[in-house]
């Protein structure tokens, strides 16, 4: 605002300046003649939408070597044993899409909310809390199902496909407890006074959920089709 | 006729928020969120593991040449390992396992991607600060932990592993059998690991949020300077494979501690021991961790590329023959870093068709980085170049890198790799071409941005002394290590006791000497350091005559970056060889319009 502002001069008029054989080594003179900037804006999305994308695929790298770990592994074995899923398994299965449907109906209603279309704040809070309790059902259940193949006397070392099963539920459910510690984040956000949840924030952690919805379905194959 | 035009635009939009900055001593330099802070952490961190890394090596240097003399002190450190402070072999083994780590990790890592990174990438986008400064504050923390752990592996048991840095499997697997140090400290290795790969992931991820999201009006993607790209671009690199080390090193943990058998095959018998394991892949912990490890080599040279092109930019007073190009090629080498990593296990008993596999996107990739070389050379040719410390390191770093970067020609193809893998030959190769070139590159960024961290110049005298000093070092130690490998000489042998190695024990004498030598120039460095910390003449803001926004603020830069305003970005990063009212230079942020000086 303070610059010196002098009538614009016939070299303004001339073409972008360009000396032509620079390869856009910098020399391109992009600086916007009328000053308006609207094209040069990039679209920034919010940081936390674009984190838990990149943590996802950190996460999906990961189970990837679990995965070729585990193909390799068995292509070299000697000591393959087939293992029964616990049963338990598949009551997780449906306990963990539920939530991800109850946890999608709160964003809704989280965003019915934020933009004022009903001042009702427990309905959203009502879904999240099942969603809350679905995950921590879920957690349990995992838990329910490693006593069960204790039980059956398969331990973590007790053979390759008890030790990839052990491996492979037990780091699904520490990244499912992390989902649970967002998920207690938005509700406690939501439970203050004044609303103060960025939309960014339940979307995030929403995507996040749903990945390990998605995640544990992959997980869960592997373990049939290979275990 | 006016060269210029300027126009009603304002150069900062509007204010947006302006942070207090901390006060208390805990906040502001320990558990700080500042990104400038977090950086000099990291930087601080990585000069303390290089001394530590270089002692190291110099111990093993003295020993390799004069192996009954008693290394004074040494005795006290492990009084099993160097009983009289005369290492035995198990002890030189563990001594090159904790530099390899302690080197590759926490200073080719940490140096020119966490420490510069951290520091002038939300600069140079102009951000107040990283997207996530908590998750930056516990990356550092986390990264510190892993050091501590790494560290204590001298202080436990029989001392630390003796795996080398790689840690190959099996023996890397099994416990206490396998030698001294491969108890306790094995275990503390891969948990030092473990954690140092979580801490990189936060790390990586703050990286890449960060330059997609808070780019300041006006920065398009085609905007940010070449080592902002670097960083983004090694970002997106460590995402993915350090996620792999990650599970590797988990695996390899059970292994040693839960009795799993991921990596420990049937009916191994180590130490008259049969070892209790069955069917495990000793080979799947080489695939693993080379598909982090090629990557790694990376993550260690692309932020030294970026920074190295910065400062030549700016000492040619012109942009490089093609920008683009580069940061291309940049992408190119990343994306190949993932497809080479069977080169490195060309002797491990894979199937010699996945050799040739991994032969030739190897030599691919030698395609990007000579195009890279040569349109460094070509932008050089004819330039007035500005001679400082800053822009001698950087040639330095380019005489590395090729000179390192050819030997891996050789390497490459399996034929000849058979012969030189387990030679020094590959020790000279990867020392030049990963570990002296980033380290050249971490100099160069070092006497280049100091003005801007600090507030000091430093001493650009002693800076061309301590470069020519290092630069002449460095060759005098890497350069025989190609021959001592082409004459046969076996890497990780702590003493000379083939018939045949005798007549290159005055090779590695002169290496030896060299090595102190150099070691010694490197006080020079530290004492620039320190002194011009605090003694240094003041830096102005602008002292290279940059155009990148970093030079826009005071110098040291305010807590809040740019005084809680976006600056607006109206230029490609590298506007040199105008004319402008400024000089030969304009700033990015400079609304003026010029035309170019053909």
């Amino acid at each position: 605002m303070a610059t010196t502002i002098q009538s614009p001069e016939t070299e303004s008029k001339k073409p972008r300046l360009d000396n032509g054989n620079s390869g856009g080594g910098g020399l391109r003179n992009l600086g916007p003649t009328n000053g308006s900037l609207k094209l040069l804006e990039d679209f920034s999305p919010e940081p936390s939408r674009t984190g838990v994308w990149v943590g996802l695929a950190a996460i999906t790298m990961s189970f990837a070597a679990f995965t070729s770990a585990l193909i390799v592994r068995q292509s070299t074995a000697n000591d393959w044993h087939h293992l029964t899923i616990p049963s338990i398994v598949f009551f997780n299965t449906v306990v963990l899409l539920a939530s991800s449907i109850t946890l999608e109906i709160a964003r809704r209603r989280v965003a019915e909310f934020a933009r004022g279309r009903t001042a009702n704040r427990s309905t959203p809070l009502a879904w999240l809390s099942a969603t809350l309790l679905l995950g921590f059902v879920f957690v349990t259940g995992q838990y329910i199902a490693w006593q069960q193949l204790r039980a059956e006397g398969l331990y973590l070392a007790s053979n390759p496909n008890s030790s990839f099963f052990y491996v492979l539920t037990a780091i699904h459910v520490l990244h499912v407890l992390g989902g649970l510690a967002g998920l207690m984040r938005v509700i406690y956000i939501l439970r203050r006074p004044v609303l103060s949840l960025r939309r960014s924030t339940m979307d995030a952690t929403s995507y996040y959920w749903h990945f390990m919805g998605v995640l544990w379905i992959y997980v869960l194959l592997v373990i049939w089709i290979k275990l | 006729m006016s060269d210029r035009v300027v126009q009603a635009v304002p150069t900062t939009a509007d204010v947006v928020h302006h942070h207090q900055p901390p006060q208390g001593f805990i906040r502001k330099y320990v558990f700080s969120l500042d990104h400038k802070m977090i950086g000099k952490q990291y930087y601080a961190l990585a000069l303390v593991a290089v001394f530590i890394g270089m002692v190291l090596s110099w111990l093993m240097r003295i020993h390799l040449v004069w192996p009954n003399w008693p290394i004074p002190g040494l005795g006290l450190l492990s009084k099993v390992g160097a009983p009289g402070g005369v290492m035995t072999p198990e002890y030189y083994l563990s001594l090159l396992t904790m530099h390899g780590t302690l080197m590759v990790f926490f200073v080719l890592t940490n140096a020119p991607f966490a420490a510069f990174g951290n520091y002038f990438l939300p600069i140079q986008i102009g951000a107040e600060d990283m997207a996530f400064p908590r998750f930056n504050m516990m990356s550092f923390w986390t990264t510190f932990l892993a050091f501590c752990i790494l560290i204590a592996a001298f202080f436990v048991g029989d001392g630390p592993p003796i795996a080398g840095w790689t840690s190959y499997a099996p023996l890397s697997a099994v416990g206490a059998d396998a030698g001294p140090g491969q108890g306790f400290g094995q275990t503390l290795w891969g948990l030092s690991i473990f954690v140092f790969c979580i801490a990189s992931l936060l790390g990586a991820l703050n990286f890449i949020a960060t330059t997609l999201d808070l780019r300041t009006r006006g920065m398009t993607l085609s905007r940010m300077p070449i080592c902002t790209w670097a960083w983004f671009i090694t970002s997106c690199i460590a995402l993915l494979a350090f996620a792999v080390l990650l599970p590797a090193c988990l695996l390899l943990i059970l292994d040693r501690v839960a009795g799993t058998s991921f990596f420990i095959p049937a009916g191994l018998v180590i130490s008259d021991r049969l070892q209790p394991h069955s069917g495990g892949s000793p080979l799947l912990w080489q695939h693993l961790f080379w598909f982090f490890g090629h990557p790694e080599v990376y993550i260690a040279i692309l932020p030294a590329i970026g920074i190295v092109s910065h400062i030549l930019i700016n000492s040619m007073r012109r942009p490089l023959l093609s920008h683009k190009v580069v940061i291309y090629c940049m992408m190119g080498i990343g994306f190949l870093s993932y497809m080479v990593w069977g080169h490195h296990m060309f002797v491990s008993g894979m199937n010699p068709f996945s050799s040739l596999m991994f032969s030739f996107p190897t030599l691919v990739i030698t395609i990007p980085a000579t195009i890279m070389t040569l349109i460094w050379l070509g932008s050089l040719y004819g330039s007035r170049l500005r001679i400082t410390a800053a822009s001698l390191f950087a040639l330095g770093f380019i005489s590395m890198f090729v000179s390192g970067g050819v030997s891996g020609f050789f390497l490459a193809q399996p034929s000849i790799d058979i012969y030189l893998h387990a030679t020094y030959f590959v020790v000279g190769h990867f020392h030049m071409v990963m570990g002296v070139a980033a380290i050249f590159g971490v100099f160069a960024g070092t006497y280049f941005w100091f003005p801007k961290m600090t507030g000091h110049m430093m001493n650009e005298s002693l800076g061309k002394l301590h470069f020519w000093l290092t630069f002449i070092g460095t060759y005098c130690i890497f350069m025989p290590f190609h021959y001592l490998g082409l004459a046969g000489n076996v890497r990780r042998y702590s003493a000379f006791v083939d018939d045949f190695l005798v007549p290159l024990i005055p090779v590695h004498r002169f290496i030896t000497i060299a090595a102190l030598c150099t070691g010694a120039a490197q006080l020079i460095f530290l004492y620039n350091l320190i002194h011009s910390r605090f003694r240094g003449a003041p830096a102005p803001d602008n002292p290279w005559e940059c155009t990148s926004l970093e030079w826009i603020m005071p110098s040291p830069p305010p807590f809040d970056n740019f005084g809680g305003k976006h600056v607006v970005v109206y230029h490609d990063p590298y506007q040199y060889g105008v004319k402008s009212s400024t000089g030969d230079y304009l700033m990015q942020n400079s609304p003026e319009q010029v035309e170019v000086r053909t």
